[in-house]
């Protein structure tokens, strides 16, 4: 299967640099695309999970452990071999019940044979990968609580059906919503590690060079993607790399204040903020090669970082990315 | 061979004519409109491929296949049942009375469009019967496809001669844009403010397809209008810019970029003297003639199609959640889930029955007949409605108080559940501005340029607010009026200035308000509360609040302390 390339995409530099930095540290919390239909949410993110190196995971294991996590799943998984399996991409549909989610008693075997077991959901499947979720807005409420739930604790818990079933489901999770469609609760959106905005570029060139990618994919999808092999190749490395410098990456305490003086600074409500705009900055410092995070890596994540924890004020109309801004200009002059 | 038709059904036989080419490359065709002409298309297509009808309550476990509990059950082995997605591979999909689709099944139909290995990928044809323009199919499904077409009531004479040509063997064999013309469509989509990836690539591919059709190996200027006419226009959300130094013109308000932070709009304008052929000018004059009737006024309004089919908010049958009621038979299915003791409940009485003399064979024997599933009872949505009367000196303090309530009650909604919808009545007649939404997003655009002054058209106000809450009650909402006014309308409903018709109308309409049962809450506006309003609301058999200071706040307090 040819995808179209991550590296083909035309412009949107801020969803891209945004699903890079989740790539590189997942406990970033997940990704939060705003923007039109069109604009190539869906492409980023499958483009990006395509191009990833395959993991390693327990042969035959339906949970996707990874080899020193082997029998700890529910089934457990008892193979000494290992397998490569390609790095899972779960595109959840707005029409998931709740038992395709999580997973459910596995009814053909409870009626018939009277065994209890449990059948995997897609949190089970998108376990060490992304799970995408399109039209997060219109998703149900109880849906995307249990959602977020999982993500942040990176285990699926069921209580249900008479079963009692707990199993690993790390995952990044990607979001996409036009807010014009109705939005989301901001207790929920708070969740989401960062959030960025898209919109289909406004000049005449990059729109047709859209046109003029697309319509190459279109005629040779085979050829296209080895066109764009090294410019992709060249982001796996950059990603591989991130990810073994982070855990070396220092932060000293004077960036620690400058990212608290910028939330104080933009109001931004409850700590996950601060939280979050240090992880990003660091996982940006990893991606960008620097020993320490410097106060340009806190500024230039703060947007997508922030944005989407503003105090909503009905009355304020100023767009949250120039309240930001704002704030970055008057903490750091 | 197509000179008599109407420009609809011409088009629509040319949209097809592509479709035909490469199915799965376009997508697919959103036909609105039944009619012969549209059976006739139909029928044209059927003889040419392979087509797959989708009836519209499809349930989520056909969709995507998997066990089939009712067989294994019969069986006493499992049976797998292929899914429809599935079997619908390397065919055309149609999907009668599309406008009745779920977003939950256009989300999966959508995933299912978009897969990217060529031999799982399908055509999708929509078939909508909407009678009014706010009904349309699902945005995810209509934004994948290429072509829309109001075929209305256009004769299908002549369709007759419309011959399908052989699909394509290869992407290839269609002929690519030259740079000029792939500038001339990207123009013509910023000219009318369409933001979508996917329209640009359907533009550039319509083009190609259209000189392919015309038996030519490349792309001249007449393709490039009918991907302009084709795709663009039916996307289009505003329109494209009037001809330079021409002011005297104003445009109606363009709507402003989605996300609220984004830099202005560049228009194509800078770049225009530098192409040569084909003249984009001419394009979006195409296009723009093109752009289907009624579209205008939407934009006009506030209104674009981006919202519509949206939002569809909680059903009021719910197999999922709410209070639960006693189980059911039935199979799980459709998102309702077994229940489990109800099923061996019902299946335990008989089971010395079943068992078949001599049988050794231990465990419950369960037949379909026994299979319970849960039920629940969900609260339905309710939805808000503002009628507010915009008429007159004082409507401006009067308007921007309504405003105010309505993005307070929006700010709450996601406590609530609860939708807003926005009446204003002025001048002639009244409108609707804001249709039922969530998005505070929407709703502050629609709000930002609400004009007002001129006549008190109070019956029509109140027949379109009774229109539209009866609409909301049939789709299972709980609508409640809240009508703004001081009572004295003055413009009947025929449009004339006579203060007594106004009054025996308006009154009619606030009696008709009551019969069809809907609930809501009068209140009165003018500085001193006098006897009209009142009588308005016993009319409407719905309560009358006298506030001659109303503020924002108070305002949504009142109508909080109500819901």
């Amino acid at each position: 299967m040819n995808r179209f390339p991550f590296s083909a995409i035309v412009a949107q530099d801020e969803m891209k640099q945004a699903l890079l930095l989740a790539a590189v540290d997942p406990a970033i919390g997940g990704v939060m695309v705003f923007g039109d239909r069109g604009t190539g949410k869906s492409t980023a993110a499958r483009a990006l999970a395509a191009i990833l190196p395959p993991i390693t995971a327990v042969e035959g294991c339906r949970f996707g452990c990874a080899p020193p996590d082997a029998g700890t799943c529910p089934d457990p998984c008892t193979s000494k071999k290992t397998a490569k399996r390609a790095v899972p991409f779960v595109d959840l549909p707005l029409g998931a019940t709740e038992d395709r989610v999580i997973g459910a008693l596995d009814l053909e075997r409870a009626l018939r044979s009277g065994e209890k077991r449990f059948e995997p959901g897609l949190l089970a499947k998108a376990h060490r990968g992304f799970l995408y979720i399109d039209e997060i807005n219109l998703l149900e409420d109880h849906l995307v609580d249990l959602l977020l739930d999982v993500a942040a604790s990176g285990e699926n818990l069921v209580e249900r059906e008479g079963l009692s079933v707990r199993h690993k489901a790390k995952f990044v999770l990607i979001g996409s919503g036009n807010p014009e469609e109705g939005e989301l609760r901001p207790q929920l959106l708070d969740r989401f590690g960062l959030s960025v905005e898209v919109r289909t570029p406004q000049t005449l060139d990059a729109r047709v060079e859209i046109m003029r990618r697309c319509a190459a994919h279109e005629r040779d999808a085979a050829a296209f993607c080895e066109e764009w092999a090294p410019a992709d190749a060249k982001i796996v490395r950059r990603i591989a790399r991130g990810r073994t410098r982070l855990p070396e990456v220092e932060t000293p305490d004077e960036v620690l204040y400058d990212a608290s003086r910028l939330c104080m600074g933009c109001k931004a409500d409850g700590l996950r903020g601060e939280l979050t705009l240090m992880r990003a900055a660091r996982a940006l410092a990893a991606l960008e090669g620097a020993k320490t995070v410097q106060r340009k890596h806190v500024i230039a994540v703060a947007p997508m970082a922030l944005r989407h924890r503003l105090r909503r004020d009905v009355l304020d109309e100023t767009g949250s990315t120039t309240r930001i801004e704002r704030a970055v200009v008057e903490v750091f002059g | 061979m197509t000179a008599q038709l109407a420009p609809a059904a011409e088009d629509a036989a040319l949209a097809l004519r592509a479709f035909a080419l490469w199915p799965a490359g376009f997508g697919g065709l959103w036909l609105r409109g039944p009619g012969p002409a549209r059976d006739a298309l139909m029928e044209r297509l059927g003889a040419a491929v392979r087509l797959r009808r989708m009836p519209a309550h499809i349930d989520g476990e056909r969709l995507h296949g998997g066990i089939d509990l009712a067989s294994s059950l019969a069986a006493g082995r499992s049976v797998a049942r292929t899914g429809f997605l599935d079997e619908a591979r390397g065919s055309v999909v149609v999907a009668p009375l599309a406008e009745r689709i779920s977003p939950a099944l256009a989300g999966s139909v959508a995933q299912a469009l978009d897969q990217c290995d060529p031999e799982a990928r399908f055509g999708l044809v929509l078939l909508d019967d909407a009678a009014e323009r706010d009904e349309a199919p699902p945005l995810s499904l209509t934004e994948r496809l290429a072509f829309a077409c109001d075929l209305g009531e256009a004769s299908p004479a002549g369709l007759a001669g419309t011959n399908l040509p052989e699909p394509i063997a290869s992407p290839s064999d269609i002929p690519a844009c030259s740079a000029e013309g792939l500038e001339a469509l990207a123009m013509v989509s910023l000219a009318l403010g369409v933001d979508s990836g996917r329209a640009l690539r359907f533009a550039a591919l319509t083009a190609g397809a259209s000189a392919h059709l015309a038996g030519r190996k490349a792309v001249n200027e007449s393709d490039l209008a009918v991907a302009a006419r084709l795709v663009l226009a039916p996307r289009a959300t505003r329109l494209p810019p009037p001809p330079e130094e021409d002011q005297a013109l104003p445009p109606p308000p363009p709507p402003p970029p989605p996300p609220a932070d984004s830099e202005p709009d560049t228009p194509g304008d800078e770049n225009r003297e530098d192409t040569g052929t084909p003249d984009p000018d001419q394009l979006i004059e195409a296009a723009a003639a093109a752009i289907p009737p009624g579209l205008l006024e939407a934009i006009a309004s506030g209104r674009t199609r981006r919202g519509s089919g949206s939002g569809g908010g909680a059903r009021h049958l719910s197999p999922l959640r709410g209070r639960p009621l006693a189980a059911r038979q039935g199979l799980p299915r459709g998102g309702a889930r077994l229940a489990l003791i109800d099923t061996l409940r019902a299946a335990v009485p008989w089971q010395a029955l079943r068992r078949e003399p001599g049988e050794t064979r231990s465990g419950l024997r369960i037949m379909k007949d026994d299979v319970r599933v849960r039920r629940y009872e969900a609260r339905s949505a309710s939805v808000t409605i503002f009628a507010v009367d915009a008429s007159g000196s004082a409507a401006f303090a009067r308007l921007s108080e309504a405003k105010g309530a309505v993005e307070l009650l929006l700010a709450q909604a996601y406590v609530k559940r609860t939708e807003v919808a926005l009446v204003a009545f002025r001048g002639s007649e009244a409108q609707l501005l804001l249709p039922p939404t969530r998005s505070l997003t929407r709703a502050r655009r629609a709000l930002t340029e609400l004009p007002g002054g001129g006549g008190t058209p109070l019956a029509s106000g109140l027949s379109l607010v009774c229109t539209l809450g009866t609409g909301l009650l049939r789709r299972g909402y709980t609508p409640l009026l809240v009508v703004l006014t001081d009572g004295r309308g003055n413009i009947a409903l025929d449009g004339s200035t006579n203060r007594a018709a106004a009054t025996e109308d308006a009154a009619k309409a606030a009696r008709a308000i009551a019969a069809a049962g809907l609930s809501g809450v009068v209140i009165d506006i003018s500085p001193r509360p006098r006897r009209e309003a009142a009588a308005i609301a016993s009319a409407m058999q719905a309560r009358y609040v006298p506030l001659p200071q109303a503020s924002a706040r108070t305002l949504s307090k009142v109508i909080e302390a109500l819901t």
